[in-house]
């Protein structure tokens, strides 16, 4: 079949299943564009590129399958930049593809040039530069092999202008040959035994479940192991909604800002089992004295992750969808009550996650932010996928919503880039129109993408915003007041920005609550209103997030507060 | 600081050497010399990497984060097998009639090569270990080193096994 490389691209994106590209047209992509227009492929017009590598984000994590973005070169290319890392930090599936500059112009500092491939070579899984129109269908096969296997990530396709114009004879790969990736994943069958050997030999083992599991899908082998053992559990913020967090065994997330059950836990345990996790410095306070009582074991797929932040005892290298149902069926071989060895220690952390719960001061003149996310959380459906910015609305979140569900928590973990929520909350909906999507965001974080609000209006994409209005940058502010003395440089957001105005200027529905009196009868009707909707929230400015590790802190030296003071 | 040599196999493809020296950057890796050339096999090229690593953790590190990458093919720490490793020197150095007979005769003693003379200079080639070269250029840095260019080091095992099945 004789085509142009922009319809090969296209071709090949139908091959791979992509229903929806996320992008913004511009001088080096107007043959892709111009093919976009006759195959009339769905598309998402954003307001701006990094809108839409965030939305094909969203989307992807909502999803499970690789989220695609178009961009042009130069600055559209730059764009995409901080989404691509925040992909990369968070191991999401992304295919991004860039127009380059024609080949005669390439290392010319020609009008719209950029080395995209230099500047995302550190934050991609890998990345291309299409120079001649007969490798694309390979490229583009590679890529999303490349996106989706292993250890997901963003890969970049950029392609020469005149690569999208130029014939080849068009014949997809069935197959990937790479020398130096196989995408397969299996590991040592030696390693998942000594594991649950180790399992056998421990007295207060723990699990520590991040975003491997939801990233892989196993959730229920996950949930299995729980139920077979009884062995009480605590999460990384990614690995949230991965077990239910109604169960009681699971202790809640473990960090930073982590309930005091899950920080002790992990502070007293002997065997700590950490599965799809990579012991990031916010999660493991003071490195030396993570777990110290505790053999570690690490369930892994990226060999350069063990061993990386944390020395562990035992590791098991694969794929989760290998190694967990492996486990799961070894520790049942063994004829063992485990429920009854465990359950003392499982008692001892319940108990000690009923003595200090997470909690916050009510207050009958103003709305509590965390209260927000409760009564939010007690009006969606339960399998609701929330999406949130970055700040401490994104902790309360983290802290107060209740996940029960995989893949329903969407947020920006590793990079933690403010501007994030909205786009993806977009990006959310359009891979799950099934689902209810509902984004908390803060008056920083929404300005940093709030362009987005007419993207969302234009394309009537049903999601819910709720700001928790604290006129400040939360989190700075909150830092500031631990540790800066109270001086609140440039954290302060008492400014005339009505956010309500900013929503109905672009064709979304705007709610202001001022009042605890209003925030149930408001929320109750604006819920459920068809149409992106957007609730500001005014909540107070002192709120702090708590618990909390201060920095290079352990993980029990956290500072309470709530109802504990 | 303990240094190993790694004979990194890469596919032969445009953007490969800002992948690796990307990586080796962007995760503070120290490193004493790189370098790559062809191969026996064309679609392979051959990057040698002198690391410097504080401790057996590291240099874990340095080999995983490598073998991460798409374009990398294998990785064989030289160092830890029975190996030959060269490195290459051209030293240009000046060369009056008075110091001349000197010079030719630390030619003479490291076995080295005068490559190239004129009536002012010389320029001196000499292959060998690291602490060899080393050697040569501390010699002679009692004369008038005009320019020094150094390869870094290369690497194979004995054997007959090469790195690609080890």
């Amino acid at each position: 079949m004789l085509i142009n490389g922009a319809q090969a691209i296209l071709e090949s994106l139908k091959k791979e299943k992509v229903d929806i590209v996320f992008g913004y047209p511009g001088g080096a992509v107007l043959t892709l564009y111009d093919e976009l227009y006759k195959m009339n492929f769905p598309h998402i017009l954003t307001r701006h590129e990094q809108g839409a590598v965030h939305a094909a984000d969203g989307y992807a994590r909502a999803t499970g399958r690789v989220g695609v973005c178009f961009a042009t070169s130069g600055p559209g290319a730059t764009n995409l930049v901080t989404g691509i890392a925040t992909a990369n930090m968070d191991s999401i599936p992304l295919v991004c593809i860039t127009g380059q500059v024609g080949n005669p112009y390439i290392g010319k500092d020609s009008f719209q040039e950029a080395d995209i491939c230099g500047i995302t070579t550190p934050i991609t899984k890998h990345n291309y530069l299409v120079k001649n129109v007969a490798d694309l269908p390979r490229v583009l096969r590679e890529a999303f092999f490349i996106a989706r296997t292993g250890r997901p990530g963003p890969v970049v396709i950029d392609v020469a202008k005149d690569v999208f114009a130029a014939q080849l004879n068009y014949d997809y790969p069935k197959k990937v040959h790479l020398n130096g990736y196989s995408g397969d994943f299996i590991g040592n069958e030696g390693e998942v035994s000594a594991a649950a050997e180790a399992l056998q030999h421990a007295k207060r083992p723990l699990f520590f479940v991040g975003g491997g599991i939801n990233l892989s899908d196993e959730t229920d082998a996950m949930c299995a192991l729980l139920a077979c053992t009884g062995i009480p559990v605590v999460s990384t913020l990614m690995g949230l909604g991965c077990v239910p967090s109604a169960d009681e065994g699971f202790l809640g997330m473990a960090g930073m800002h982590g309930s005091y059950a899950a920080n002790m836990a992990i502070m007293e345990c002997d065997l700590l089992l950490g599965i799809g996790v990579r012991f990031d410095d916010r999660v493991t306070g003071l490195v030396e004295e993570f777990a110290p009582r505790a053999k570690i074991v690490h369930f892994e797929v990226d060999a350069a992750e063990i061993n990386k932040n944390i020395r562990v005892d035992y590791r098991v290298l694969g794929d989760l969808r290998w190694s967990l149902p492996l486990f799961l069926q070894k520790i049942k071989a063994v004829t063992k009550d485990y429920k009854a060895s465990y359950s003392m220690w499982r008692q001892y952390v319940i108990e000690m996650n009923h003595a200090k719960p997470l909690s916050y001061k009510k207050d009958n003149h103003c709305i509590m932010p965390e209260e927000v996310i409760e009564k939010v959380s007690a009006l969606m459906d339960e399998d609701t996928i929330v999406v949130t910015d970055v700040g401490q609305h994104q902790m309360w979140t983290a802290q107060f919503y209740g996940f029960k569900k995989p893949r329903q928590f969407v947020t920006s973990g590793g990079l933690g880039t403010m501007g994030y929520g909205l786009p993806a909350a977009i990006g959310a909906k359009i891979g799950r129109s099934d689902k209810k999507v509902v984004l908390f965001t803060g008056d920083g974080s929404i300005m940093m993408n709030c362009q987005e609000l007419a993207t969302a209006a234009d394309n009537d994409i049903d999601i819910k915003i709720v700001v928790l209005h604290n006129h400040v940058l939360g989190m700075v502010a909150q830092w500031q007041r631990m540790f800066y003395k109270k001086h609140y440089s440039q954290s302060v957001l008492n400014g005339h920005t009505d956010l309500v105005k900013l929503a109905e200027a672009m064709g979304v529905s705007g709610y202001r609550i001022n009042e605890p009196a209003e925030l149930m009868p408001v929320l109750k009707k604006a819920l459920v209103q068809h149409g992106p909707v957007l609730i500001d929230v005014m909540v107070p400015d002192t709120e702090d997030v708590l618990p909390m590790v201060p920095g290079g802190k352990r993980l029990d030296q956290m500072v309470m507060g709530g109802d504990e003071e | 600081m303990k240094k190993f040599l790694l004979a990194v196999l890469v596919d032969n493809k445009p953007g490969v050497l800002t992948h690796v020296s990307g990586l080796i950057s962007r995760r503070a890796f120290n490193i004493e010399s790189i370098n790559a050339g062809y191969t026996e096999e064309a679609a392979i090229t051959r990057i040698n990497i002198v690391v410097s690593v504080e401790n057996e953790q590291e240099l874990e590190q340095v080999v995983n984060q490598l073998s991460k990458l798409i374009d990398v093919v294998k990785i064989v720490n030289l160092s830890k097998v029975e190996s030959i490793k060269r490195e290459l020197v051209m030293i240009k150095l000046r060369a009056s009639k008075e110091t001349r007979a000197d010079i030719i005769s630390v030619v003479d003693i490291f076995r080295a090569k005068i490559v190239d003379v004129s009536q002012e200079n010389v320029v001196i080639e000499l292959t060998g270990e690291e602490k060899k070269i080393d050697a040569i250029c501390e010699v002679l840095s009692e004369y008038e080193i005009i320019e020094v260019a150094r390869t870094g080091a290369i690497a194979l095992s004995r054997g007959p096994l090469p790195v690609k099945k080890m």
